[in-house]
C-alpha cells in the first residue's frame, strides 16, 4: 500500500468543526458551565468527565503501585522483613482489586469518554447525566474500598479473587463493606457501559456503518457488551457471599448443601470475560496506532473486527480453567481445556495482522509506536504462558505458583497498561494541544520496558521451580530471582514519576500539535482542532467512509 | 431539533448528589450489618437514592415534556433501558445458575455419586434430595415441608401473567388514543401487582412459621429467598413504576405517538413477569 492510499482529512472537516466550536459561545441550550469544584462536580461533558476518568485511574495506579512495591519490598529476600503476614495479605489483595477496578478499568473507561464520541463524530456520550454519575460513583466507592484497611481485622485479606469460605467463614469483618463498595463500582462500570454502548449504536456521524467504526470503537462496543452482560454475575455472587456472612444463608457452605466450589464457578464466569474487558479496548488502542505510524491502513479490519467478536464469545466458554485443580470431572477440565486453547485463534489473527500492518511500512518510532510494538512482543509472550496454562495436566503443575503471576502481569502491565500508556502518548497533542515530551517519553518507554521484564519475567522460573503466590516468605532457592524482581518493581515504579512529569509538562505546555497531530493518522478525532474544544461536533460532520 | 444539529442536555446536580446518597446509604448499611448501628444513616440515605431518583426523573419528565428531545435521544433512551434490562436478566441468571449448580452437582456429589463423590466422606449418611429437607451439618436444620406449587404459588403465576395481559391492552389502548381504558386496564395491572406482592408477604409468612423454611434452613431456603426476595424486590419496583406511570397518565402525559417512559416500564413489566414463569418451573415445580 502506498502512502496515498492514506485517508486524507479534508478541509471541510475542520471548517465545519472550528465552526461548530465557534457557535458554542452563542448556541442557547448550553448553559454557563459552574466555575470551580462545582463545574467538575456537575459536568456532564464527554471530555471533562473523561479527564476525571484518567486522572482518578492514576490516582489509582500509582495507590496499587504502592501496595505492590509493599509486596515486592517484603519479597525483596527470605524471610520476614518489613510487615505482618496479615497485612502482606491485605497489600497482594489490595493491590489486585485496586489495579483490576481502579486502575485498569476506569482508565479504559475515561478513554472511552474521551475519544469514542471524537472518533464516531457525536457531540457527546448519549446519556450524558448518567455519564456523570457513573463517574462520581467511583471516588465513592474507592475511598470505601481503602477506609477497610484502618477497620478493627484490616482489610480484605484472602486474595483479589475473594473465594469462599476464605471470605466468608474465614474473613475479616470488614469483608460487607467490601462487598458494598465493589456493588457500587459495579453500578458504576454497568451505567458506563450501557452509555457506551447507547453511544456507539445511536451517536454515529451520519454515513458511517458499523463496518466504518475505528477499531477502538469496535472493541469497546464488544467490552460494553461483556461488561453488561458479566458485572451483574458478579453482583450476584457478591450479594450471595454478603447473604452467607450477614443472614446464615448456605450458598457456599457444605453443611448447608451449599459449595465452596459454586463460589469459583460463578467468580469466574464473571471473571474470565473480566479479564477480557481489560485487553479487548487495549487492541483497539494498539489497532489506531500502529498503522498511524507504519503510515499503512490495517490491516484485515474486517478479520479484526471479527476475531474481537470470537474472544468475547469465547470468554463465556473457558472460565473453568482457572479452577482445574479444584476437583472436576474429567469430561469438564477437557471442556474447558480444549475452548481456552480455542482463544488462541483470534488472538493470533490479531497479532498476525499488527504485523502485516507493519510489514512495509514506512515506520517510525514516537513514544506511543514503542509502547504499542512493546506491546505486541510483550503481550504475545503473556499469550503464550497463558497457552501453556490451558493445558490441564500441565496446570496441575502450574496453578497457584508465581507462573501464573509472571503470565497475568504480562497480559496486564506490558499489556493492558502500556496500552494505556500509549494512548496517553498518542491522545495527549488532541487533549492538550501541545506533543508530550518526545525524549522523556523516551526515557519513561525504555525504563517501563526494562523494568517490567525485570520485575516479570524471573517469575516464570520461579513458579516453574515451585514458588507459591501470595505467601510472605519463601526458601532460599527463589532469592536470586526475587531479588532481581524486587528491584525490577522498584524500578518501574520510579519510572512511573517520569511519566506524571511528561503529563503534566504536557499540559502546561510544548511544542503546539495542529489538528491532524500525527501525519498517519486517519479516524475522525483528528478532524477537531488540537486542542479538542470543549463541544465538538455540534452538528453532525460529514464523514466519507474509507476502505478498510 | 432535526435541523442537523444535536440535542446535549444540560448539566444537573442529580447524578452528583445521587453517588453521595448511594454512599451514604451503602456505608451505613455495613455499619448496620456489621456494628448494629446505624439504621437512621441508612434510612436518610435510602430516602436521599430516592428523593434522587424522583427528582432526576421529574427533571427528564418535564424536558420531554417541553419537546426538548429529538427521535435521536429517544432511541438513546430505548437502547439504555434495552441493555439495563439485560444486566438485570444477567443479574437472575447467576441465581438460577447457582440453584442449577447446586441441585445438578453439589448435593448428588455430597450424596457420593460420581468419581467426585469423595465429598460423601464428610457426611456419610446424607442422602440427598429436592428439596433437600436434610441438610448435611448437624448445626443446620432443613425446613419441615415445602410449598405447594399448586396453591400460592400457581395463584401469583396467575395474577402476574394476567397482569402482562392486561399491561398489554392498556398498552394497545394507548396507542390508539382511547387514555380512560388505558388508564383502567394501567389500574387494573397495578392492581394485579399488588395482590401478587400480597400472596408472596402471605407466603413468606407461612414458610416462616408452618413450613420452617428460613434464611438459615440450607441450600433451599437460600436459594427459595434469593430468588423469590430479589423478583419481589424487582415486582415493587415495577409497581411503582406502574404508579408513577398511572399518576403521569391521569395528568394528560403521553400521546399515541410518544410514551416511550410507559414503553419501558412495560417492558420491565414483562422481564419481572418472564423471570416469574422461571421461577415459577424451577423454584416451585421441578
Amino acid at each position: 500500500m502506498a502512502l496515498n492510499q492514506l485517508p486524507k482529512p479534508t478541509p471541510q472537516h475542520s471548517t465545519a468543526t472550528a465552526a461548530g466550536g465557534v457557535a458554542e459561545e452563542t448556541h442557547d441550550h448550553h448553559d454557563q458551565p459552574p466555575r470551580g469544584a462545582l463545574r467538575w462536580l456537575l459536568t456532564t461533558n464527554h471530555k471533562e468527565i473523561g479527564s476525571m476518568y484518567l486522572i482518578f485511574s492514576l490516582t489509582m495506579f500509582f495507590i496499587g503501585g504502592i501496595f505492590a512495591l509493599v509486596v515486592r519490598a517484603e519479597l525483596f529476600q527470605p524471610g520476614l522483613q518489613l510487615v505482618q503476614p496479615e497485612f502482606f495479605n491485605q497489600m497482594t489483595t489490595m493491590h489486585g482489586l485496586i489495579m483490576v477496578f481502579g486502575a485498569v478499568m476506569p482508565a479504559f473507561v475515561g478513554l472511552a469518554n474521551w475519544m469514542v464520541p471524537l472518533q464516531v463524530g457525536a457531540p457527546d456520550m448519549a446519556l450524558p447525566r448518567l455519564n456523570n454519575f457513573s463517574f462520581w460513583l467511583l471516588p465513592v466507592a474507592f475511598t470505601l474500598l481503602l477506609s477497610t484497611l484502618l477497620m478493627p481485622g484490616g482489610g480484605p485479606n484472602f486474595g483479589w479473587t475473594f473465594y469462599a469460605p476464605l471470605s466468608t467463614t474465614y474473613g475479616p469483618p470488614s469483608t460487607t463493606f467490601f462487598i458494598l463498595s465493589l456493588h457500587i463500582a459495579g453500578i458504576s462500570s454497568i451505567l458506563g457501559a450501557i452509555n457506551i454502548i447507547a453511544t456507539i449504536l445511536n451517536m454515529r456521524a451520519p454515513g458511517m456503518r458499523m463496518m466504518d467504526m475505528p477499531l477502538f470503537v469496535w472493541t469497546w462496543l464488544i467490552t460494553a457488551f461483556l461488561l453488561i452482560a458479566v458485572m451483574p454475575v458478579l453482583a450476584g455472587v457478591i450479594t450471595m457471599m454478603l447473604m452467607d456472612i450477614n443472614f446464615g444463608t448456605s450458598f457456599f457452605t457444605a453443611a448447608g448443601g451449599g459449595d465452596p466450589v459454586l463460589f469459583q464457578h460463578l467468580f469466574w464466569f464473571f471473571g474470565h470475560p473480566e479479564v477480557y474487558i481489560m485487553i479487548l479496548p487495549a487492541f483497539g488502542i494498539v489497532s489506531a496506532i500502529i498503522p498511524t505510524f507504519a503510515r499503512k491502513p490495517l490491516f484485515g479490519y474486517a478479520s479484526m473486527v471479527y476475531a474481537t467478536a470470537s474472544i468475547a464469545i469465547l470468554s463465556f466458554l473457558v472460565w473453568a480453567h482457572h479452577m482445574f485443580v479444584v476437583g472436576m470431572p474429567l469430561v469438564a477440565e477437557l471442556f474447558f481445556m480444549y475452548t481456552t486453547m480455542l482463544i488462541a485463534i483470534p488472538t493470533g489473527v490479531k497479532v498476525f495482522n499488527w504485523i502485516a500492518t507493519l510489514f512495509r511500512g514506512s515506520i517510525t518510532f514516537e513514544t506511543p509506536m514503542l509502547f504499542a510494538l512493546a506491546f505486541v512482543v510483550l503481550f504475545t509472550i503473556g499469550g503464550f504462558s497463558g497457552l501453556m496454562l490451558a493445558i490441564s495436566p500441565a496446570d496441575f503443575q502450574y496453578h497457584d505458583t508465581y507462573f501464573v503471576v509472571a503470565h497475568f502481569h504480562y497480559v496486564l502491565v506490558p499489556g493492558a497498561v502500556f496500552s494505556i500508556m500509549a494512548a496517553v502518548y498518542y491522545w495527549l497533542p488532541k487533549w492538550t494541544g501541545h506533543y508530550a515530551d518526545e525524549r522523556l517519553g523516551q526515557w519513561h518507554f525504555w525504563t517501563s520496558v526494562i523494568g517490567v521484564n525485570l520485575t516479570f519475567f524471573p517469575m516464570h522460573f520461579s513458579g516453574l521451580a515451585g514458588m507459591p503466590r501470595r505467601i510472605p516468605d519463601y526458601s532460599l532457592q527463589f532469592a536470586d530471582f526475587n531479588m532481581v524482581s524486587s528491584l525490577g518493581a522498584f524500578m518501574f515504579g520510579a519510572s512511573q514519576l517520569i511519566f506524571v512529569w511528561v503529563i503534566i509538562k504536557c499540559v502546561r505546555g510544548g511544542v503546539k500539535a495542529p489538528a491532524q497531530a500525527w501525519e498517519g493518522a486517519g479516524d475522525l478525532e483528528w478532524t477537531v482542532p488540537s486542542p479538542a474544544p470543549l463541544h465538538t461536533f455540534e452538528t453532525p460532520p460529514e464523514f466519507k467512509p474509507t476502505s478498510h | 431539533m432535526s435541523g442537523g444539529s444535536y440535542y446535549v442536555p444540560a448539566s444537573s446536580k442529580w447524578p452528583a448528589l445521587g453517588s453521595a446518597a448511594v454512599g451514604l446509604m451503602m456505608v451505613s448499611l455495613g455499619a448496620v450489618l456489621v456494628h448494629g448501628q446505624g439504621a437512621l444513616f441508612m434510612t436518610i440515605g435510602l430516602v436521599a437514592v430516592l428523593a434522587v431518583m424522583w427528582f432526576w426523573f421529574r427533571d427528564v419528565v418535564k424536558e420531554s415534556r417541553q419537546g426538548l428531545y429529538d427521535a435521536q435521544m429517544d432511541r438513546s433512551f430505548r437502547w439504555g433501558m434495552g441493555w439495563f434490562i439485560f444486566s438485570e436478566i444477567m443479574f437472575f441468571a447467576a441465581f438460577f445458575g447457582a440453584l442449577f449448580y447446586v441441585r445438578t452437582f453439589s448435593l448428588p456429589w455430597l450424596d457420593g455419586e460420581g468419581a467426585k463423590g469423595v465429598a460423601s466422606l464428610l457426611w456419610p449418611d446424607f442422602t440427598a434430595s429436592w428439596p433437600l429437607l436434610n441438610p448435611p451439618g448437624e448445626n443446620v436444620v432443613g425446613p419441615l415441608e415445602v410449598v405447594s406449587p399448586w396453591q400460592l404459588p400457581l395463584v401469583n403465576t396467575i395474577f402476574l401473567i394476567s397482569s402482562s395481559i392486561t399491561l398489554t391492552i392498556s398498552h394497545e389502548a394507548l396507542k390508539e388514543g382511547h387514555r380512560a381504558t388505558a388508564r383502567n386496564w394501567l389500574i387494573g395491572t397495578l392492581a394485579l401487582g399488588v395482590c401478587f406482592l400480597i400472596v408472596q408477604g402471605i407466603e413468606y409468612y407461612e414458610a416462616y412459621t408452618h413450613y420452617g423454611i428460613t434464611l438459615e434452613a440450607g441450600i433451599y431456603g437460600s436459594t427459595f429467598f434469593l430468588l423469590t426476595g430479589f423478583h419481589g424486590l424487582h415486582v415493587t419496583i415495577g409497581a411503582i413504576t406502574l404508579a408513577v406511570l398511572l399518576a403521569r397518565l391521569l395528568k394528560g402525559h403521553f400521546t399515541p405517538d410518544d410514551h416511550f417512559a410507559f414503553e419501558a416500564g412495560a417492558w420491565y413489566w414483562h422481564f419481572v413477569d418472564v423471570v416469574w414463569i422461571g421461577l415459577f418451573l424451577f423454584v416451585y415445580v421441578f
